[in-house]
């Protein structure tokens, strides 16, 4: 019960739970309802029913009384389990949630929505699914996706390469979309695939019936039946429900706030796009092939790493807080071709001399960091700052994470930053690769 | 009819469009737009897993079956929210005060916290497949002629998109209405005469109409809850036309007491509907029908101990078949055949004679024939089955549309209780007594009290006020007279008539202000215009707003004479016609007068020309 202070005793001194039916009398009125739980952040001093219309109030309780008219049953969250029928003809796909909500039922009876992890639920929720494979769903923790942690990515890659050594054809992960393009960048440097690994998620949730969960849901085990034994992010291609977009892991960023085409390829092209089921893989897209790679497992990572953006006016101590914090390495989000005012150069001379690599990426996102056409870009290089070439700002982030992993040696890290690990850079930037 | 022997009961629900300049959950404005829409987005909607319970692919692909929708978005009048694309924005607290000022005008109790909740719609009708609503107040009551009415609740909540086309599977809809805010009041079912709900749909629209509501069509929707003794509850959508309600009302009774007719002898034969769908088109292999012909397949059923109740009318030209094909129709079907209407659409008696030999027709029995693709004549053969079936309870629980004529029509099954629950997007909105109380004491004049204290105030006439009140003017009306020491009644007629006229005339009369007014009829007070010239004065005055109204009057001719001049016209006048006045003496008054106004019209006051006309005739006599 989220019930804080002065409701929490009114409703102990009446001896009443949640999902009683209560009378509340006020001095000309009386209120009759359900009593349901408030949410965390409301204010005190009041109580919410659900009225038989099914409208929630909520109740004052100074100078009001209250009485039982009868005990409610406590909610009943778990359902029966069903049994689901397995297809030897058909492939096996794990599904492995993260957090947010694959599916979710709502109790009518008391407005409450709960989030449903297992196999069956989800069967249930989206019976099509069992067109199209066998499924092993397990729920891995239930973080808000704002809350993840590099040492969930650890967890995760851990948890995919274990279900991809015990035979799963394909891999969908269900994930918050705040910080998805980190996760999948995360995996695509961890783990080398034999299998799909497609991560996916909703900008609609799914207790909507026009949520976008089931579409993003379906087309990823299309994916993840497919031949690209990558790590991709399976989303909405556009505002329509009609098709989604494949993108590359290591090239994706969230670029809306709401909108359920938000995820986008920066520079880059989505590999494929699913329509009616069906995908069609971009054919100017090398990838590779299912069973091309071994299985491989690396999740060594350094999460000590600062990711600072400039801007006009920074000062030289958001570099030197770093430092004499103990960052192991920094992410600058520089401005145009990969700058910052040159009164930061010295503080990147410092962190080369304590042996803390410094990698530049753009806060144009679009593009990439060249530091060799203007004066400033040549003495930033020459204090030791290592390229992002054209990787987003987070891809670098989770990139040098990983890199710090492997080695502590700074040239041995600007050596991993300039290696293609896992398709994170492109040499060349093509004509089409803006904006879409 | 006897209401109270039937057991008559009725309840009102008005859905009323409120005049925010913004909608409930977005910044856009209010307005429905007739502009081409800028982008078409396509969308499904599913229906949530507590609804669907078991896992059952062909329900869900049922469910599915239609549930295809495409929104019309404009680049200036609509934004993401209506197309579902970001969560809502705070609450209008425009359209919240808006409510608590009904609430109070109707005596009722405020919640003390308004909660936003999702009611789920699936029919498109709503991008995020479901509705936002909220309970504003409770437990309040209205005195009418016939008693006291309780008003039980006042929620406020979003309209919904505007339906423009089903085509080729998928439904389109207009996003400028969606989000619009609505006030919903729901009566009590304790109204038992026709005439007391007319009286109370008219009461509560007074009442909405003294507040800041829309008007026009479409703007206000009035459904009717009904029910007999020995009915079932019956919610009638669409009622428009308030005159109609007594007929709506006896209709449906009509219905109701047919229904339960039809019951009875069904009873009383033993009438049952056999489970088997036939088929026929062999027996139809060389039909002159064309709907017959036409067809991929005829299928049929038969209902043993229907004979001659299906064509039995329940309301005026529509029968008991008429309500089962409203029930195929749902299904894709245009109608159906019974055998009460048979021979008939091109189907011989022999055909009639072959299906009933064929189907083993007895002498009570009947049978429904429908034509069209195989699935589709069969889905909707299961709905004449299941309708037919439940002739033998008597009256449905049914949502029923009204029609133009006073019948109603079968639209869907009476909802069950409202799968709602808290929209979390919003914040929970706490209306404490400092809201309340400034609204509480500023309370709106009713119509009626309007109306009454202007004619007492203004002297004006029982009409006047009337129609200053049904059309809105009232308010200009008193505005103009607290500016102006002017007679009421010019003033009175101008707002009350004149301005309808000059619009009908093809001016814009809206762009009219407080200002022009004020100019007008100060000229008017100063006597510098006459009476008789206002109207024209106003409708230049459209022509150039920005003009002075003075310099209006001087160019169109309409300012008067000063009285010297004018006395020094009808001076002339009269001398040049003395002869006349001395041959009629005073009864030279009405030709002389005559003459004046034809030169003086518009630049003198008629009493005025009147009595030095007067005064100039005795001078010779």
């Amino acid at each position: 019960m989220t019930y804080k202070e002065n409701s929490e005793e009114y409703i102990e001194n009446y001896d009443l739970s949640i999902g009683d039916t209560i009378r509340v009398h006020k001095e000309d009125i009386s209120y009759t309802g359900i009593l349901l739980d408030r949410p965390e952040d409301a204010e005190d001093g009041y109580l919410v029913l659900k009225l038989s219309s099914g409208y929630n109030i909520g109740v004052a309780i100074d100078n009001t009384t209250a009485e039982l008219i009868e005990k409610g049953d406590k909610p009943k969250i778990g359902y029966d389990e069903e049994e689901i029928p397995h297809d030897d003809s058909k492939q096996n796909i794990s599904i492995v949630s993260t957090g947010g909500t694959v599916s979710s039922v709502i109790d009518y009876r008391t407005g409450a929505v709960h989030p449903k992890f297992t196999a069956s639920d989800l069967v249930k929720a989206n019976p099509e699914l069992l067109y199209y494979a066998n499924y092993n769903v397990k729920a891995l923790y239930n973080i808000l996706s704002e809350n993840m942690k590099p040492e969930y990515w650890v967890k995760a890659a851990k948890e995919v390469a274990g279900d991809i050594s015990d035979g799963a054809d394909g891999i969908v992960i269900a994930h918050g979309t705040d910080t998805m393009h980190y996760t999948s960048a995360a995996l695509s440097f961890m783990l080398k695939t034999p299998v799909p690994i497609i991560v996916t998620g909703a900008q609609r949730s799914s207790d909507r019936p026009s949520s976008d969960a089931n579409i993003n849901l379906i087309d990823s085990v299309i994916a993840a039946k497919s031949d690209i034994a990558e790590v991709c992010v399976c989303m909405h291609g556009s505002l329509n429900d009609e098709y989604t977009y494949l993108h590359k892991g290591t090239k994706v960023r969230k670029m809306h706030t709401s909108r359920r085409d938000t995820f986008r390829s920066i520079n880059a092209q989505p590999i494929a796009k699913i329509q009616n089921k069906k995908i069609k893989i971009n054919p100017n897209y090398s990838y590779t092939r299912r069973g091309d790679s071994e299985l491989e497992l690396n999740t060594s990572i350094e999460e000590k790493i600062g990711f600072i953006k400039s801007f006009p006016g920074i000062s030289k101590d958001y570099i030197e807080y770093h430092i004499d914090k103990g960052y192991k390495g920094l992410v600058i989000e520089g401005t145009g071709l990969g700058h910052v005012p040159d009164n930061l150069i010295d503080s990147f001379k410092r962190a080369q001399d304590e042996n803390i690599p410094v990698i530049m990426t753009s806060q144009c996102l679009y593009g990439r960091v060249n530091m060799n056409v203007y004066s400033t870009g040549r003495e930033i290089l020459d204090a030791g700052v290592i390229s992002a070439l054209d990787m987003t700002p987070e891809t670098t982030y989770v990139k040098l994470c990983w890199a710090l992993g492997q080695s502590d040696d700074y040239s041995k890290v600007k050596e991993i930053m300039q290696t293609n690990v896992a398709g994170e850079f492109s040499e060349k930037s093509t004509i089409r690769d803006f904006l879409n | 009819m006897d209401y109270d022997k039937l057991g008559l009961k009725m309840g009102l629900e008005i859905h009323q469009q409120l005049n925010s300049e913004h909608k409930l959950f977005c910044p856009c404005k209010t307005e429905l737009v007739d502009d081409d829409f800028d982008e078409l987005v396509q969308r499904k909607l599913r229906p949530t897993q507590s609804e669907l319970g078991e896992i059952d692919r062909a329900a869900l692909q049922e469910s599915l079956r239609g549930l295809n929708f495409k929104y019309e978005n404009f680049e200036k009048h609509t934004c993401l929210v209506e197309n579902d694309d970001e969560p809502p924005h705070s609450l209008n607290e425009e359209a919240l005060d808006i409510c608590i000022t009904i609430a109070c005008l109707m005596n009722m109790h405020i919640v003390d916290e308004f909660h936003t909740m999702r009611k789920q719609v699936i029919d498109g009708s709503n991008t995020g497949g479901f509705q936002r609503t909220g309970m504003v107040a409770t437990d309040g009551y209205l005195e009418t002629p016939y008693g006291k009415v309780v008003i039980e609740s006042l929620g406020l909540e979003e309209d919904a998109a505007r339906r423009v086309e089903t085509k080729d599977g998928f439904t389109e809809f207009r996003l400028d209405r969606l989000g619009i805010p609505l006030a919903e009041i729901t009566t009590d079912p304790s109204m038992h005469h026709p005439d007391q709900v007319r009286e109370v749909a008219y009461m509560l629209g007074q009442i909405l109409r003294s507040t800041n509501v829309k008007r026009g069509l479409g703007t206000i929707r009035q459904d009717l809850n009904i029910s007999i003794a020995e009915g079932a509850r019956v919610e009638i959508k669409g009622v428009q036309d308030l005159d109609l309600m007594a007929e709506i009302v006896n209709r449906e009774v009509e219905r109701q007491l047919a229904l339960i007719d039809i019951k009875k002898e069904l009873q009383a034969r033993n009438a049952e509907v056999l489970d088997e769908i036939h088929t026929l088109d062999e027996l139809f292999a060389d039909t002159e029908s064309k709907i017959l012909k036409s067809a991929e397949t005829i299928k049929a059923v038969v209902l043993k101990g229907y004979d001659g109740l299906i064509g039995r009318e329940v309301q005026p030209k529509r029968r008991f078949g008429t309500e089962i094909a409203s029930y195929a129709k749902k299904r894709g079907v245009s109608g159906i055949f019974h055998s009460d209407e048979l021979p008939a659409y091109g189907i011989t008696q022999e055909e009639v004679d072959r299906v009933s030999d064929f189907l083993d027709i007895g002498e009570d029995d009947a049978f429904i024939i429908v034509a069209h693709d195989e699935d589709i004549a069969v889905s909707a053969l299961e709905e004449v089955k299941r309708r037919a079936s439940l002739g033998l309870d008597g009256v449905v629980e049914e949502t029923r549309k009204a029609l133009d004529d006073g019948n109603t029509e079968y639209m869907r099954p009476l909802p069950t209780a409202n799968r709602m629950y808290l929209e979390t997007d919003i914040p929970l909105f706490k209306i404490t007594s400092d809201r309340i109380e400034p609204i509480a004491n500023n309370l709106p004049e009713l119509p009626d009290v309007k109306q009454a204290r202007i004619i007492e105030e203004y002297k004006l006439s029982e009409d006047l006020a009337t129609q200053l009140v049904k059309r809105q003017e009232a308010d200009m009306f008193e505005d103009i007279l607290a500016e102006v020491d002017v007679d009421a009644t010019p003033v009175a007629s101008l707002l009350a008539y004149d301005l309808r006229e000059i619009k009908r005339e093809g001016h814009d009369i809206s762009v009219l202000t407080l200002d022009h007014f004020k100019g007008i009829f100060t000229l008017l007070a100063d006597g510098k215009i006459a009476k008789d010239s206002v109207r024209k004065l106003a409708a230049e005055t459209i022509k150039t707003p920005d003009t002075d109204i003075s310099e209006i009057a001087e160019k169109n001719s309409l300012v008067m004479m000063s009285e010297d001049d004018v006395h020094k016209i009808i001076s002339d006048i009269v001398t040049q016609n003395e002869g006349m006045v001395h041959e009629r003496q005073m009864g030279a008054m009405g030709p002389l007068m005559g003459m004046c106004m034809k030169q003086l019209k518009g630049k003198a006051d008629g009493g005025l020309v009147n009595k030095i006309v007067r005064e100039e005739i005795q001078k010779l006599i």
